[in-house]
């Protein structure tokens, strides 16, 4: 473990080419964040100017909130990706937490403590199941994942309906353990006159870590490492397997702390929740600079996706728009969003 | 700090002392087997996946299988083409009756008829209040969601609101449209919000949103009962004085208007829906009945308040209101 992968080229010759120091200006351009970036502050300027109550400083609450419920889960998605794998079952995987939670506490008569801790073991173990049957398999994570998000969605009618006889579960909130579950979860923090969920602040620790771990760790090379080649990855030592097995527990860790927050804020969870919100997770990350292709990206620059997703939905409400074009304006906005990203990196590799 | 509080209340107790399902030992539904023929009914909808509307459908219609010693093959599939392809299925298996929902009419009007010709009875509910008659069906059980929202609208106008917003939980779902345009049409100022049914956390922010844009806005009217519950915890959030209203209820919801957090909820009855589609296929099979006389058989509106939310609240306990 103690076969450090340091960037290549950084100890040699400081005169050779590719090693040549590169003004500030065009270093900062050339962050995968940098577009998604410029994106943001374009949209959050267009807001400001057209709609009136998105000035208003109490209401940053709520766009955070809009955003924190993607960025939680855009934050380990864009690490997988750039560890080079997708994960198509990430949305029903928050369902899934969210519902075995409820489901054990109350069909066993459990602390709902007790669920949630179990729930946290489940999630973990969909992440592992996901990263095992890739090596298993040696198929492509796209088919993988597509194959658990159908097992997910199917498990989670069946089972609720078979427990409880209904497609929702049963109201837990008045057992042992919910107000407290529900204080770490589902709680608000007031800051003046902004009011807080506890999700913003999940979201905000999450970005920090996960960009540390990314940046200034081991494991943050290996990952760069395996998205870019696990072939050369591997034979210079990097523990492929374990990396990207690692990286689907992280996925459901996430998953398993935003279906936390589904249950403690709703008290009931429905089965049918969470198809296709995979995708917006992956959107999230590609805003953000990540690539489809793996090996390159940034988690702040994911969490920057999801905060253009949040201000975008709340945005068009704030501004009063037509609502049959809502998810037009939508779609034109992350598309803008994403061109705005794709120039600027083209222009700063141009340099 | 997670990980402590959570070891501090298991190393407390590991199980609760209250709720869970060992307290909530419920009723069952109100049936019993009778000793008449059998007969298998095809019951095909467009419920979506883990919609709680659907549960109380379904009950319904298990109920009445129950009761008239039917065979009940139940199926779902929002996508109209989906949806038409089963009733072909259920042809094929030659079952003795039909009940299908015509949500996506165009879609099912070939195999309706098809069904229809070989001599299936069909009968309709829940969606296709205008098309059903057209295609031949036997019989309708539902409710007019034009009607049905006129009357949340005459309602809002009789409670003194000012404006009202309307929650769409699914874009470009005709019979959701209808409740709206409903609405409008009897309280014309309403306006038309879409959010997506499947993310709740969405949900609540892009209402929350709205009430922060629009503070004229004093009654948000859903149409679901889960998005009832959820636009509370919106108002909340905006810090606004707007009161809920909702189209369609379920166990959660009846507690919301009896605690007051909901004002009133639009009732279409979905478990009468269910039982009188499979019931009428029985009573057509056995004596040649046909309920409605060839109109359609209104389930609703009925209105579920403080005033009567007593009476409803024990069936909903077992899941059948």
């Amino acid at each position: 473990m103690t076969a450090a992968v340091t960037e290549p080229g950084r100890a040699e010759a400081a005169l050779d080419d590719r090693v040549a120091t590169r003004s500030l200006a065009v270093r900062m351009l050339r962050r995968p964040e940098i577009g998604s970036l410029v994106g943001a502050i374009v949209i959050f300027a267009l807001f400001m100017l057209v709609a009136v109550p998105f000035r208003n400083v109490a209401n940053i609450g709520t766009i955070l909130y809009g955003a924190s419920a993607i960025g939680i889960m855009a934050v380990p998605v864009a690490l997988l990706m750039i560890g080079g794998e997708f994960d198509l079952s990430a949305g029903v995987a928050v369902t899934t937490a969210g519902l075995s939670a409820s489901l054990l506490a109350w069909n066993f008569g459990l602390n709902v403590w007790v669920g949630v801790i179990l729930a946290l073991a489940l999630a973990l173990g969909v992440g592992a199941f996901n990263g095992w049957l890739l090596f298993k398999t040696g198929l492509p994570s796209f088919l993988v994942t597509l194959g658990t998000f159908f097992v997910l969605q199917g498990v989670n009618l069946g089972v609720t309906r078979l427990l409880t006889g209904n497609v929702a579960t049963a109201d837990i909130s008045d057992m042992d353990g919910f107000t407290s579950a529900q204080a770490v979860f589902g709680s608000e923090i007031a800051l003046g006159p902004v009011t807080l969920k506890v999700t913003v602040l999940y979201w905000v620790v999450l970005t920090v870590v996960a960009a540390h771990v990314l940046l200034r760790r081991q494991v943050g090379n290996w990952i760069f490492a395996v998205g870019g080649d696990a072939a050369a990855a591997r034979a210079i030592g990097v523990p492929v397997r374990a990396t990207k097995i690692g990286l689907f527990m992280a996925v459901g860790f996430c998953a398993w702390l935003s279906g936390m927050h589904l249950l403690f804020q709703f008290n009931t969870v429905q089965s049918g929740e969470g198809v296709g919100k995979e995708f917006i997770f992956i959107i999230a990350a590609v805003i953000g600079g990540c690539l489809l292709t793996g090996g390159y990206g940034s988690v702040v620059g994911a969490s920057i996706g999801a905060l253009i997703f949040g201000m975008t939905q709340l945005g068009i409400n704030y501004a009063g728009w037509n609502p049959d074009w809502f998810k037009a304006f939508l779609g034109v906005m992350l598309l803008l969003a994403t061109i705005v990203n794709v120039y600027v990196k083209r222009k700063a590799d141009l340099r | 700090m997670l990980a402590t509080s959570g070891m501090m209340a298991l190393a407390l107790t590991a199980c609760s002392s209250s709720g869970g399902k060992q307290t909530t030992e419920a009723a069952s539904a109100p049936a019993s087997a009778a000793g008449t023929p059998t007969m298998t009914v095809a019951f095909i909808t467009h419920a979506a996946p883990g919609d709680t509307f659907w549960d109380l459908v379904r009950k319904g219609a298990e109920a009445a299988a129950a009761k008239g010693n039917i065979k009940l093959e139940y199926q779902a599939d929002p996508d109209g083409a989906n949806q038409a392809n089963l009733v072909q299925t259920a042809i094929d298996k030659k079952v003795d009756g039909i009940a299908v929902t015509l949500a996506k009419p165009d879609a099912m009007k070939a195999n309706v008829e098809k069904a229809l010709k070989g001599g299936v009875p069909v009968v309709a509910l829940n969606g296709g209040i205008d098309q059903w008659k057209s295609m031949g069906v036997l019989e309708y059980f539902g409710q007019d969601e034009k009607i049905a929202g006129e009357a949340a609208g005459a309602r809002l106008k009789q409670d003194g609101a000012k404006k009202a917003l309307c929650v769409i939980q699914e874009q470009g779902h005709v019979g959701l449209e209808a409740r709206c345009d409903g609405t409008k049409a009897s309280f014309p100022d309403t306006e038309k919000i879409y959010v997506t049914g499947t993310d709740m956390p969405s949900v609540q922010a892009a209402i929350t949103s709205k009430l922060q844009q629009d503070s004229s806005i004093d009654r948000v009217l859903t149409l679901g009962a889960p998005f009832a519950l959820t636009a509370v915890k919106s108002v909340k959030d905006a810090s606004s004085s707007a009161k809920v209203v909702t189209f369609d209820t379920n166990k959660e919801l009846v507690t919301a208007i009896k605690n007051g957090q909901v004002e009133w909820a639009v009732d279409q009855q979905p478990f009468l829906q269910g039982y009188l589609a499979v019931d009428s296929l029985w009573l057509y099979k056995t004596n040649g009945n046909v309920i409605g006389g060839g109109q359609a058989t209104l389930t609703g509106p009925a209105f579920i308040d403080k005033t009567n939310v007593a009476a409803v609240e024990q069936f909903a306990a077992s899941g059948t209101r």
